[in-house]
């Protein structure tokens, strides 16, 4: 594919992630502070988010598969995770997990339950589409070109 | 604390402004210490900072940023404030451990560096908690995610604040020399130690606090 039409389904990428909520502003914000000086830093912070999150979704598993649920600690954990996901822009990530603190606060575990499981279908999602972001990132500068930001 | 005899020993100031203020012009970058015990955040908040143009230190705990400043009591704060001269802390609120705002209450209460300005940053936008914050001192809270905006709006409100201070006092020395019968006090370099400890301000960072060489 050449340099112009990469641009473009980046472009267009980025857009429909916007529009399906999966990216929001502060993920623009995030690109337009990489530049030569910085070629990787949306990687670098994205990077970041995926560590930390999958850390975070393993205690999540594990405290509420306890015979007594310590809410307190859920709480931090996804209080942790509303933070990170919303310094990168991942949108629905960051709502499932203002749901999540509800339903702590309530201590209801199953909701609890409920929403790590949708917690955990959102953070793959969009770990799978900022992965296809990346891919198509690395072609346009592979074939010489820079990355085309959205308006 | 022996405040005024520490400033003697650094060094001698060759006129009276550089007791108090550091001139506009300074060629010392704008250094802004971040506080955040998110690794992200940190990664962020570093790079907004230097694309703003500042020197940044980020440390993951209030613990640390105390460290840093030399306030944990084992570090000593006048050998520290020289080489750091920061001119900004901006801190993270919910931290596990010392909260931000309870960093806030500790860089106040010390005489060295109550004058640094002190943003809180928080991902909540809790009304009280914001109260609370600007009632200790705080300069300004910022809800998260901090933006590009946000760090430049910061930066040039604190380094226009710094330049009306010091057009103020430049503006009240010109005022005492020309009123003062004992002119040739002010161009004299004041020894520190020498002047009587009422007038001695408890910081060269002492924004609001300036001497008065002779009574009118």
């Amino acid at each position: 594919m050449e340099l112009g039409q990469l641009q473009r389904r980046f472009l267009e990428y980025t857009r429909s992630l916007h529009a399906d909520g999966f990216l929001d502003d502060q993920f623009s914000q995030l690109q337009q502070l990489q530049d030569e000086s910085n070629p990787d830093f949306v990687l670098e912070v994205v990077s970041l988010f995926f560590e930390d999150s999958e850390k975070l979704l393993n205690a999540l598993s594990l405290a509420l598969d306890q015979q007594t649920v310590d809410f307190k600690r859920i709480d931090a954990h996804v209080h942790q995770l509303k933070g990170s996901s919303s310094s990168i822009g991942a949108h629905r990530v960051k709502n499932v997990c203002i749901a999540f603190r509800n339903f702590c606060e309530q201590q209801n575990v199953e909701a609890c339950r409920g929403c790590l499981q949708q917690l955990k279908q959102e953070y793959y999602l969009v770990k799978t589409k900022l992965e296809t972001l990346f891919r198509l990132e690395q072609q346009i500068v592979a074939a010489g070109g820079s990355i085309p930001l959205m308006e | 604390m022996t405040g005024s005899c520490e400033l003697s020993r650094r060094h001698l100031p060759t006129n009276v402004e550089d007791l108090f203020t550091r001139p506009s012009s300074d060629p010392q970058q704008f250094h802004v210490l971040a506080v955040d015990d998110s690794v992200i955040d940190r990664t962020v908040i570093e790079r907004l900072l230097k694309i703003s143009s500042c020197k940044v230190t980020t440390v993951e705990s209030g613990t640390r940023a105390l460290q840093f400043l030399g306030l944990d009591g084992k570090t000593s704060s006048s050998a520290v404030f020289d080489d750091l001269k920061v001119n900004l802390i901006m801190t993270d609120y919910s931290m596990p451990g010392m909260t931000g705002y309870e960093l806030l209450k500790k860089i106040k209460e010390s005489s060295t560096f109550r004058e640094i300005p002190v943003v809180i940053m928080s991902s909540e936008n809790i009304l009280p908690r914001i109260d609370r914050c600007l009632e200790e001192g705080a300069e300004e809270f910022i809800v998260k995610p901090v933006k590009l905006s946000d760090v430049t709006r910061l930066k040039d409100f604190i380094i226009k604040g710094r330049k009306e201070e010091s057009n103020e006092r430049m503006i009240k020395k010109r005022r005492i020399q020309h009123n003062c019968s004992c002119s040739s006090l002010a161009k004299k370099p004041p020894l520190a130690c020498d002047l009587p400890s009422s007038i001695v301000p408890s910081s060269p960072a002492s924004s609001s606090k300036r001497p008065r060489f002779c009574e009118k």
